[in-house]
């Protein structure tokens, strides 16, 4: 060691400290994006020894085959139920708790963290405990539209049904997770603006809400925004836990598929292209939230 | 007043109908974990059992493999934490403190990771580990959790904010960079570890995704995986020990948050984009 030179020990540092997580990450990220791509335009199957070339096989069979299309509009349906749904009850019950915070404190906390109990959970086992909750005959929903004389739905077996049912489990887990991002852009508005509202004449609660809390609220909403979009997107557990894609692929979802077509089936080639659309959809998600905040949130 | 009264008390009433409606599964589950067979099979609605039974939590943790679950669970969600801490703290400090060729190309390469979510990766992982024959280890569940773009991130911005002249005093008392990264910055950063702490634990205790693929060896179940063997076997007679097996898996993170609300929220929140 004493014959090398400071700079030489420096940069023997540097390569210590940085190298093991640059080469890890290029192991475990990059690499495999790269093969993951590649592979999206061959035949390759698990176990096969050889593989061929095909082009944009993978992508027209994905795009352009019944299976493959619903597993994308399920995916984008259940997106667009999701996200209003989830964010706006997240903001409403936000705004409804922080206005007890004036009077009931203690009853705003305990709900809050009633709220997010569902975050918390395990999804899983929670599917588990959704799943009786659903049952046709056993579980409370039913069990209690037949005494408010409705009739029993299956909602977990019902085609026309079932990835409604999923979006309410996925609503009913995330929106806890909102409301707490919500609550915490809302505390953070100073209360002088209010006042300064009143000055100029904005002295109803909608008023205050659209001239100060809302656009305040901007970057937390958008955040809220990007982080359901995303999560809705990667939507698994629910469905492997409650309905494996069915009933007739009903309920089938692109990760989903994903890990249905190269796992289970061990098409690598056809789930290579599934996961690179999956890929896709969550980038273009990515540049347009770089994009909005670059334009509209600029009041930081 | 009288319309505040009013307002205050429809508002109330709304939340406390949403929190029933959040709470709905977590009663229902823990009704049933508590109800004897014939309660449980009884299509009257009953929201509590008339008398607890803990026969379901005593048969879920002698007759089943829930115990070896939750140890399962333990030790990969252990293991992923300690290695990206391992790998992810060194990073993060060099990228903070100190400047060399090719820092701003490793933290390019962190904020390009961070867009990768973990299901693109998965298929050439799995190829690579059943190429080398380690699928079914705990190290195949472990492994491609260690890199953590979104860690080293937020341990960078942490280390970003300590003056430079505490880490320059610590160099003219001889000690080393090592020594540096874990006998000061990382005791420093520990706020930071514990909200990546929360996060990753919560992250890998509660994923099914890599364990479904990864293995198939029912004894190296996580929690969530063998829930799934549990209920996949028991076909609708064990319901009260398949709901006392929920309860008991949801247990240490329901519990830990319950305890530490405030830490746990921020870990989350936190860790938002890579949830």
């Amino acid at each position: 060691m004493k014959h090398l030179s400071i700079a030489h020990r420096e940069a023997l540092t540097n390569l210590w400290l940085a190298g093991p997580a640059t080469l890890v990450m290029t192991l475990f990220i990059f690499l495999p994006v790269a093969i993951v791509a590649i592979l999206s335009f061959t035949d390759y199957q698990f176990g096969a020894k050889s593989f061929a070339w095909v082009g944009l096989d993978n992508y027209s069979k994905l795009f352009g085959s019944t299976l493959g299309q619903r597993a994308i509009t399920n995916t984008l349906i259940y997106v667009a139920i999701v996200i209003p749904l989830s964010v706006g009850f997240g903001l409403v019950v936000a705004l409804g708790l922080h206005r007890m915070m004036d009077w009931a404190p203690w009853l705003s906390h305990t709900l809050r963290t009633l709220y997010f109990l569902p975050v918390a959970a395990t999804l899983v086992a929670m599917s588990v405990a959704w799943q009786m909750v659903l049952h046709p005959t056993l579980g409370v929903v039913n069990q209690t539209l037949a005494v408010l004389g409705g009739a029993p739905q299956d909602w977990l077996s019902d085609r026309g049904l079932v990835l409604y049912t999923l979006a309410a489990v996925g609503i009913w887990q995330t929106v806890g997770y909102n409301m707490v991002l919500f609550f915490a852009g809302l505390v953070a508005i100073p209360p002088e603006l209010y006042d300064a509202a009143e000055v100029d004449g904005a002295s109803g609660g909608w008023s205050r809400f659209w001239t100060v809390t809302w656009p305040m609220l901007g970057p937390t909403t958008l955040f809220v925004l990007v982080v359901t979009a995303t999560s809705a997107f990667r939507v698994f557990e629910t469905v492997a836990t409650l309905t494996r894609g069915g009933p007739a692929f009903a309920s089938d979802t692109l990760v989903y598929a994903l890990y249905r077509e190269g796992f289970v089936y061990f098409k690598a080639g056809y789930a290579s292209a599934i996961t690179m659309v999956f890929f896709a959809f969550l980038l273009a998600l990515t540049i347009m939230q770089f994009r909005i905040v670059e334009r509209r949130v600029h009041y930081r | 007043m009288i319309r505040r009264l009013f307002s205050r008390t429809m508002s109330t009433f709304l939340l406390l109908a949403g929190a029933a409606a959040i709470l709905l599964p977590f009663v229902w589950m823990l009704s049933l974990a508590f109800k004897p067979r014939d309660e449980i099979f009884s299509q009257q609605i009953r929201l509590l059992p008339t008398r607890p039974e803990w026969n379901n939590f005593i048969v879920a943790l002698t007759q089943t493999d829930v115990p070896l679950y939750l140890w399962n669970g333990f030790v990969v969600v252990t293991g992923i934490l300690v290695f990206q801490i391992l790998f992810g703290v060194p990073c993060a400090y060099a990228l903070a403190q100190r400047r060399f060729k090719g820092r701003t190309l490793v933290f390019g390469l962190v904020l390009a990771a961070l867009l990768v979510p973990f299901h693109v990766t998965a298929i050439p992982i799995f190829l690579g580990f059943a190429q080398i024959g380690i699928l079914n280890t705990y190290s195949a569940l472990i492994l491609p959790f260690v890199p953590t773009a979104f860690g080293i991130f937020l341990f960078r911005q942490f280390f970003s904010q300590l003056p430079a002249e505490l880490f320059d005093a610590a160099r003219v008392d001889g000690l080393g960079e090592t020594a540096i990264v874990w006998r000061i910055a990382f005791p420093l950063a520990l706020p930071a570890a514990t909200a990546f702490a929360i996060f990753s634990v919560t992250a890998h205790w509660n994923d099914l995704f890599w364990p479904l693929i990864a293995t198939t060896d029912p004894h190296l179940a996580t929690p969530p995986r063998g829930i799934l063997y549990f209920r996949d076997q028991e076909s609708g007679d064990d319901v009260g020990p398949l709901m006392a097996a929920a309860v008991i898996i949801i247990a240490p993170l329901v519990l830990t948050f319950l305890l530490a609300q405030r830490k746990f929220t921020q870990g989350l929140a936190a860790g938002g984009l890579k949830g």
